[in-house]
């Protein structure tokens, strides 16, 4: 336990010790952990602004849906109305188009009844001559007569 | 070995001295030194009569080499430093870092890049000096028995040289950072008008601030000198035993110096910045 040059020996290590450590290993393990708090120091931030647009796009992403629920329902009640008004339009068409088939139709049947009793009458004009050729018995003139039959037709 | 439990305690707490020793010395087989020569000492007797000018190479060899592993194995750290996430070693480094550094930040409010590294230093060498203390106590001296070496005593802090080594380098920065900081007149008056500001009770008070001041490495390097040895003591006491009973001591008392030792190391770290962050302090 005696006091000699060790003491010195001890101080001169000590101070190489010393001056290793500040020179070679302090710095680059405060750097890399000052680096390092850094990082996260800024991850963290981002995560806090991340958090906070997607805050601010599901409100925006909310108010869409509802813009276009909206929209969505005017253009259904729009369509529906098209669709009553087309319906509508269709169906006075087809009673127009109906009534004036019905039209063209009477107007026809009444033609060809107009023509029927036409022939007809000219059918019975030959009958009745014929008829009363027979009744009489005798030749008519259809000549000298058919002013009378004519005449008789058109009674009819 | 030793015969007597006191030889054998004696011989255990012997450095390995290599030292000068004068022309005409009779040595412990009763041989006279020729001329003046450095040699190994071979006796306590010859360790002391070698006086200042001999060196414990066992303190000085484990010392550097508890020296050695820790700047090695933290530059070997600091090379491979990630700024990613750290794993095994890098977060053992970080952890004494961070110790270290809240240490400093809470004890030392001037700023001096040069604090923190050293108190890491005094911290981790400290540490892995006095832990040496936890080899069983005759191992690593019955390998240097085997090689020839008398006495081999391993662990640096159970020597005042190295703990007054330490110590008196931190003095010297203290005096140096007083002086730097203060200047000559600020240091003078600090100690002449502290703790009464009075001028006829100047040398009162450079007596008294002197004293405590040249007490400081006294008081750091015979704290850490005296805990260690008292503990290396009840080592050797209890190697003493027969072998089949050691462990029944041996492994408890180890067991509470794993409190013991890093409580030291940072008794005298916390210290060591205490005492800088006063030589940085203006009044």
């Amino acid at each position: 336990m005696n006091i000699n040059l060790t003491l010195i020996g001890q101080a001169i290590a000590f101070a190489v010790f010393v001056w290793f450590c500040v020179k070679y290993v302090w710095p680059p393990i405060t750097a890399a952990m000052e680096a390092r708090q850094k990082k996260i120091a800024d991850g963290l931030s981002a995560a806090d602004r991340a958090s906070l647009d997607l805050e601010l796009a599901q409100e925006n992403a909310a108010q869409q849906m509802q813009q276009a629920k909206k929209e969505a329902a005017a253009l259904i009640d729009q369509a529906n109305k098209r669709a009553a008004q087309v319906v509508e339009a269709s169906k006075d068409d087809a009673r127009q188009e109906g009534e004036k088939l019905l039209e063209q139709a009477r107007a026809e049947i009444q033609q060809e009844r107009v023509q029927a009793r036409e022939a007809l009458r000219a059918e019975v004009a030959t009958l009745a001559i014929a008829g009363a050729e027979k009744i009489l018995e005798t030749s008519v003139d259809a000549k000298a007569h058919s002013e009378m039959l004519d005449k008789l037709a058109a009674q009819l | 070995m030793a015969g007597t439990p006191v030889e054998y305690i004696k011989h255990h707490l012997q450095n390995l001295t290599y030292g000068k020793l004068e022309a005409g010395y009779e040595r412990f087989d009763g041989s006279v030194m020729n001329e003046t020569g450095w040699t190994f000492a071979r006796t306590a007797q010859e360790a002391s009569d070698m006086g200042f000018m001999a060196v414990h190479v066992d303190t000085l060899g484990w010392s550097i080499a508890m020296g050695v592993l820790f700047l090695g194995l933290f530059r070997f750290i600091a090379k491979r430093a990630t700024t990613g996430v750290p794993t095994g070693l890098q977060n053992m480094a970080e952890i004494s870092f961070e110790f270290i550094n809240g240490l400093v930040r809470d004890g030392f409010h001037a700023r001096n890049p040069l604090i923190a590294p050293l108190s890491l230093t005094i911290f981790v060498w400290i540490l892995l000096m006095s832990a040496l203390d936890l080899v069983p106590v005759d191992f690593i001296p019955w390998l240097a028995q085997g090689l020839g070496l008398e006495y081999f005593k391993i662990v640096p802090t159970v020597d005042p040289n190295a703990t007054f080594g330490i110590s008196i380098g931190v003095f010297a920065l203290t005096i140096f950072y007083s002086f730097k900081i203060k200047g000559v007149s600020g240091f003078a008056k600090e100690l002449g008008m502290n703790p009464f500001n009075h001028w006829a009770l100047i040398p009162v008070n450079l007596i008294l601030e002197i004293l405590v001041m040249i007490v400081r490495p006294f008081s750091l390097a015979l704290r850490l000198f005296g805990n260690i040895y008292a503990s290396e003591v009840v080592f050797v006491l209890i190697a003493l035993l027969p072998f089949w009973a050691q462990w029944a001591l041996s492994a408890p008392w180890a067991i509470f110096h794993l409190l013991i030792i890093p409580l030291q190391a940072f008794i005298f770290t916390m210290l060591t910045i205490v005492y800088l962050a006063q030589a940085h302090e203006e009044h």
